[in-house]
């Protein structure tokens, strides 16, 4: 199925299609894929569309295959991508280890369901510590965007193939099930962030200079550590430039709920409601898990007495938020391992418990 | 006057200097494809995906743009770049072990695609650089540091024709074993890698030639005897010949 | 007149070049380079060299670095 990208105009489309769309806009020069529900949309949209545009599209064997096939289509400097959920990104850790060493910009869309082990098709969040930590060897970080509707699965796609590049890092675009299978009103647009030159390290063949090499492998103890070291440099600039996050109504709140992806939608009715109701709740959603928002978590800490974090998982992304917080305030976690998200109906129930009730 | 009829490929990176055991086979593919590489004149348009294992530093060797690929990955990440950069000259140099057991889904599904790149595979029957443990080729009977009685069917099963399954898929335009136990059998393992090369600029398929080579060190042997293994035990089991030629 | 040229500081003793010349022209000198390897050298008083390039085609170690014939 082929739908159209038309810029400038308002259409009713799909979490999975408008991820694909986005892709297709922001210049991406190859898909690689293996088929995985929630996502399929992804790889079925590409495989017309990259073939209708002369583009690369490749039915891999696997997602073993697949991502190390982003590996190579980026280390010629131009943009690709893969797409896929839960068990099978863990199929995929390996190259995303490797990616980072080698500083390659590969995209990945991870558009979650229920888990561990082979799990269900129902929304989930519970691969936060799968993107925003990994299972792959070594000291590394990913550059993770969480989008909370399909609007922002459009704008965090274009954003993704833009940071990878900048940085010359992985960047995953963590969505789930609802995400990718709801549809809502968006709007296309052109590519808003300007073309990285990858001149300087782009694998195109050693013609009028020396053969360039893209490795990880040192065999010395001083060249790994070096190498790492210069890793962490840039994952530092990372986390001073690109953190970003929402904030609602968290001025006077003595309660903030922090919520990422599809569950802060039901996070921020929540605080509305409440907010009639006269207690001082507010809510606050990470856009980037990695960077996290550490800084401003921290700020808020100061002055707010308790945070309550509300995932659909046992609880992932609270610890980051502990962490953050440091002690300075409590930090509550009200979630569930997979299915619908959390009721606005719960939470307000939740936020008027922990305030002492009305 | 006399005439060079020997010399360094100009594919070398300058003073290049192997890393091989002494006696090792790889050092002559390694020097076979840069001479395939000068005569076909791809060097400056040439990508590498390279592989773990005593094949590793292909790059340090050769002056050609590469990438790392993790451990059997290397056929996936060069249909990354082929598919990215179709115009470039794409290929892997990769052991057994990488080819054939961990990375035998990503070899076999890019000779079924028919991509259109070539593949080198070394076979020594064992995985060298790790201290010469059972590997996909490994003979029957074979001492190695996990078949310590030697390789028998009940606990390993039998070693992998490569050359023979690489030549039964439709994507694949040529396939071929060659050996580099004598100067004969050496010259007609350079003409099979120009042939898989060539088929790639030909833009008819995959390419791929499986090297029977000594491991001297693994087998406890002198470079001499290893040839003479080569010769006695491996080419009897690992027939030398072409299993596909889609040109002729 | 055929010869050959060789970087001892590239051999690493294996003399599979030594058994290959079929004039016996590659001996195993008293020399050691810094790999520790008793380094082949070439000795042709008599100029029996063909020039046939067996010992650089057999050398794994590129340390035969070039072949002349005529």
């Amino acid at each position: 199925m082929v739908v159209e990208c038309l810029t400038g105009t308002k259409v009713l489309m799909k979490g999975n299609y408008a991820i694909a769309n986005a892709a297709v806009l922001a210049g991406c020069q190859c898909y690689f894929g293996y088929p995985i529900t929630p996502q399929s949309e992804i790889g079925e949209f590409m495989s017309g569309k990259m073939q209708q545009l002369g583009r690369a599209y490749v039915s891999a064997e696997s997602e073993l295959a697949a991502i190390n096939m982003v590996i190579g289509a980026v280390s010629t400097g131009v943009k690709a991508m893969s797409s896929s959920s839960s068990c099978a990104i863990s199929l995929m850790q390996e190259a995303l280890s490797y990616a980072t060493s080698d500083q390659l910009p590969v995209v990945l869309v991870s558009v979650m369901r229920g888990g561990p082990g082979l799990g269900n098709i129902y929304p989930s969040q519970g691969d936060y510590n799968q993107a925003t930590i990994g299972g792959g060897n070594g000291d590394y970080n990913i550059i993770v965007l969480a989008p909370s509707n399909v609007q922002e699965c459009i704008d965090l796609t274009y954003k993704a193939f833009y940071l990878a590049f900048k940085y010359r890092n992985p960047t995953i675009l963590l969505a789930d099930g609802l995400l990718g299978q709801m549809m809502e009103p968006v709007e296309f647009y052109d590519y808003p962030y300007p073309e990285i030159d990858t001149s300087s390290w782009a694998l195109t063949g050693a013609k009028g200079r020396d053969a360039r090499v893209i490795r990880s492998y040192a065999p010395l103890e001083t060249d790994q550590c070096v190498y790492v070291d210069n890793l962490f440099k840039k994952y530092k600039l990372i986390e001073e430039n690109e953190v970003e996050y929402e904030e609602y109504m968290t001025d006077d709140a003595e309660l903030v709920v922090a919520a990422f992806g599809s569950m802060y939608r039901n996070v921020k009715s929540a605080v509305k409601i409440c907010r009639e109701k006269g207690l001082k709740v507010g809510a606050f959603r990470p856009i980037t898990l990695y960077p996290f928002p550490s800084k401003r978590l921290s700020e808020l800490a100061d002055r707010v007495e308790k945070f309550l974090v509300t995932e659909i998982n046992m609880g992932q992304m609270v610890r980051d938020v502990r962490l953050a917080v440091n002690g300075k305030a409590r930090v509550l976690f009200k979630g569930k391992a997979v299915g619908a998200m959390i009721d606005v109906e719960d939470l307000v129930e939740e936020i008027e418990k922990q305030m002492g009730g009305v | 006057m006399a005439t060079q009829v020997f010399k360094i490929p100009e594919s070398f990176r300058k003073n290049v200097r192997y890393s091989f055991c002494p006696g090792c086979d790889h050092g002559v593919a390694v020097r076979l494809v840069a001479e395939c590489l000068d005569e076909l004149g791809l060097t400056e348009n040439a990508i590498t995906a390279t592989s773990i294992g005593c094949s590793v530093g292909l790059y340090d060797f050769l002056n050609v743009d590469s990438i790392e690929a993790p451990h059997g990955r290397a056929l996936a990440v060069a249909t990354g770049v082929k598919r990215a950069k179709p115009d470039k000259f794409v290929f892997t140099y990769q052991g057994d072990g990488d080819f054939a057991s961990i990375g035998w889904a990503e070899s076999m599904h890019c000779a079924f695609r028919g991509e259109n790149l070539s593949a080198i595979c070394i076979n020594n029957t064992t995985y060298g650089m790790t201290g010469g443990q059972l590997g996909p080729t490994t003979l029957l009977g074979q001492v190695t540091t996990t078949s310590p009685t030697g390789r028998n069917i009940e606990y390993y099963g039998y070693p992998v024709k490569i050359a023979e399954h690489i030549a039964l898929s439709d994507g694949t335009a040529y396939s071929a074993r060659v050996s580099l136990d004598s100067v004969a059998n050496i010259k007609k393992a350079k003409l099979a890698i120009k042939k898989a090369f060539e088929v790639q600029l030909k833009g008819l398929g995959f390419g791929f030639v499986e090297i029977l080579s000594s491991c001297p060190t693994n087998w406890r042997m002198t470079p001499e005897q290893a040839h003479e293994r080569v010769r006695d035990e491996m080419m009897q089991i690992f027939k030398l010949g072409v299993y596909k030629d889609i040109t002729v | 007149m055929s010869h050959i040229v060789i970087d001892q500081s590239k051999c690493k003793a294996c003399y599979l070049c030594v058994k290959e010349c079929p004039k016996n022209l590659i001996k195993i000198s008293e020399k050691t380079n810094n790999l520790g390897a008793k380094v082949v050298e070439f000795c042709d008083p008599g100029h029996e060299c063909l020039g046939c390039a067996k010992c650089a085609t057999r050398c794994p170690d590129l340390a035969i670095t070039e072949v002349y014939k005529g």
